[in-house]
């Protein structure tokens, strides 16, 4: 497990990996935003969380088609099929990796973006905490996305059509802690429902993901 | 001992059966040489044994974790070096240490070397000395020498050889003479499907309605 | 005798074929009498004459909600069971419940307009049929892209499995979102919220119709996609021989 998981690192960050292609999509989101609201600073601030919270999710979709896509076409994917490996958790690994790659860097980097945002400093700890908690099922959904659609040429747009949906509940708990962070109202209720649904995306979601699997390689 | 017996096993490809009633057994130290025409089921039956598809009826016995399997590709990724991706198939099978593999194929020399600059013959060899790093005693191989030249074939065949000659198992899919006498011969032809007959467990969508 | 035997296409085929007409002639009836009667109804008080698009938009919203149920009771047949009929009912019924969403949005759309001074809000309601929606887009693109049949039911099928338990999810998130301006259920349990008889029974009337014309349009969906299942059935058979 730790061999597969390294093996996956080791290939996002070398050449031709695409390590880096989504923290520069969240760069760019970020800055394309103010010039199509304009610069006023207070209307930007009002809106910073959301943007965060949205630039964040479409930067994870971007990435997704590679989770299992480039192990299909070499036919690593038969070959792990039959490792002693269960599938189940090689998916686990690899939507381990998909974060480690993307969900980690822009948890790291939402903060500075924040500041391009205007975001208020009351919210920055309670951004940061909302992407870390709900990031990892991010990749877990989209891990199931990518497994449905392993086989298809033309998967990338339909994984976003597919997965899109299924990110609407994180995306409302996590936006929603941000802004009651900042307004000072009450948090927990929004952060434990992002948490539940982290939780349980990362306890049932393999198993789907890995009869998807299955169902792709006969 | 007895590597894998099948019994009355029938497989299907894109919703028919394209093989059925098909009984052998392997033992160690056995080879069998899978021949049929084109579209005879050869790789949907080394896929089925394998795992990767379910069979539509019949049984397969053999021990867990006993099956290596090797298809059309090599499982190569272009970025890591050729001993990375050995390492790394070692690891995941938990399998012996990549040495006597690099030095059974020929592939010492190029150990540094990404696997993108490799030609496809020596990719092949690669994927090939993978077999050997899982550690596994019967191995699956859906047309192997695919790419080799007669040197790389010969230095397959005695890989294949002191797999058998250490208790391992094969069933080889090839249309070449792999200069191994003491292999069987497994002919699918008489095994196939009779699609006329109507059975009560369709194989897919296409059984089904029809 | 038992409803599993339906699931062989022959019989599913004869079977359907006998009740379908019935069915078609009840749809027929129950929607006209039900729209006609609800547009013969006196105007609300306080929302005029613009209640009245309450029979088109109640019916079509629950639909769009049994559509999707009815999908996953099918791909869990599926799954366990391996009924190939039950996948193909499934796949029937997307486009009809996708339908049946866009007409619930559209008329909630017409029909907000004149009570809320507005075509859209972003209502808890209102979105989660829109997220609905989406679902069913994605679910009836997979079917699309995938060319193995029996692929294409099993993922389809995990979708539908998976979707579900977010669909779900959308709906009370969207709830703690934001408090909408929608109304309670028009057709509430508790006392005193009830709407008046005289807009109860055309608009149960109306529901009936909307059912049996769901019910209508998926046999006859299915029975096409039986069909087309069968040739291609044969063509595979044949270019095997």
């Amino acid at each position: 497990m730790k061999a597969l998981l390294w093996r996956d690192l080791q290939l996002a960050i070398r050449a031709g990996g695409g390590f880096g292609l989504s923290l520069a999509f969240f760069l760019i989101v970020c800055t394309l935003v103010p010039f199509g609201v304009g610069a006023d600073g207070g209307q930007l601030s009002r809106i910073a969380a959301g943007i965060l919270w949205v630039g964040a999710l479409l930067s994870c979709l971007l990435s997704l088609d590679r989770i299992f896509a480039l192990d299909h076409e070499d036919g690593s994917l038969d070959l792990l099929a039959t490792a002693p490996l269960p599938l189940e958790g090689m998916v686990a690994i690899k939507a381990l990796a998909h974060w480690l790659t993307t969900g980690l860097p822009l948890v790291i980097c939402s903060p500075v973006l924040g500041i391009l945002l205007h975001l208020p400093g009351a919210a920055y700890p309670w951004l940061v905490l909302s992407l870390t908690v709900g990031t990892p099922a991010l990749s877990m959904l989209g891990a199931f996305g990518a497994a449905l659609t392993v086989g298809l040429r033309r998967g990338g747009l339909l994984l976003s059509l597919l997965v899109l949906p299924l990110y609407v509940p994180t995306l409302i708990f996590g936006a929603e802690t941000v802004r009651r962070g900042l307004m000072g109202t009450e948090v927990t209720t929004p952060l434990v429902f992002l948490a539940g649904i982290t939780f349980a995306t990362l306890a049932l979601v393999p198993f789907a993901a890995a009869a998807a699997l299955r169902v792709n390689l006969r | 001992m007895t590597l894998i017996s099948v019994r009355d096993l029938a497989v299907a490809r894109g919703g028919l059966r394209v093989i059925e009633s098909l009984d052998f057994s392997l033992s160690g130290g056995q080879a069998l040489v899978l021949r049929g025409p084109n579209g005879s089921g050869k790789t949907t039956l080394l896929r089925t044994l394998a795992g990767l598809q379910p069979a539509v009826a019949g049984q397969i016995d053999c021990p867990p974790d006993s099956i290596a399997y090797a298809g059309h590709a090599d499982g190569l990724k272009p970025a890591l070096t050729v001993s990375e991706n050995l390492s790394f198939w070692a690891s995941v099978f938990g399998g012996p240490a990549i040495g006597p593999a690099l030095v059974a194929m020929n592939l010492t020399e190029l150990t540094a070397r990404p696997a993108h600059t490799l030609s496809a013959g020596q990719k092949r060899r690669l994927g090939l000395a993978r077999l050997m790093v899982t550690g596994r005693p019967l191995w699956l191989l859906d047309e192997p020498t695919v790419s080799l030249d007669s040197n790389s074939v010969a230095l397959f065949a005695a890989m294949l050889r002191a797999h058998l000659a250490a208790g391992g198992a094969a069933l080889v899919a090839t249309h070449i003479d792999l200069g191994l006498p003491e292999a069987g011969l497994l002919d699918l032809t008489p095994y196939r499907a009779n699609l006329t007959r109507r059975d009560d467990r369709p194989a897919g969508f296409n059984e089904a309605f029809a | 005798m038992s409803i599993w035997e339906y699931a062989n296409p022959v019989k599913f085929l004869r079977a359907s074929g006998i009740v379908l007409p019935w069915i078609v002639a009840g749809a027929a009836l129950c929607t006209v009498v039900g729209l006609v009667w609800g547009f013969l109804t006196p105007d609300d008080y306080r929302q005029g004459a613009t209640v009245k698009i309450v029979f088109l938009h109640v019916p079509a919203a629950l639909m769009a909600i049994n559509a999707w149920m009815m999908m996953l009771v099918a791909s869990l047949v599926w799954l366990i069971r391996r009924h190939h009929v039950s996948a193909l009912a499934a796949k029937a019924a997307a486009p009809v419940g996708a339908v049946m969403t866009l007409i619930a949005l559209i008329t909630g759309a017409i029909w907000g307009q004149p009570m809320w001074g507005t075509w859209w809000e972003w209502d808890p309601r209102l979105t989660s049929f829109l997220v609905l929606f989406l679902f069913y887009l994605g679910y009836i693109a997979l079917w699309e892209a995938i060319e193995d049949p029996d692929s294409a039911a099993d993922l389809t099928g995990l979708l539908c499995l998976v979707g579900s338990v977010f669909a779900f999810l959308s709906r009370y998130a969207v709830n703690f979102w934001n408090q909408g301006l929608h109304q309670g259920a028009s057709l509430s349990v508790a006392p005193g919220e009830r709407m008046s008889s005289v807009y109860r029974y055309p608009l149960y009337v109306s529901m009936l119709g909307f059912f049996l014309l769901f019910l209508a349009l998926v046999l006859i969906r299915t029975r096409t996609e039986i069909r087309r299942r069968r040739l291609a059935a044969l063509l595979a058979r044949e270019h095997r021989a």
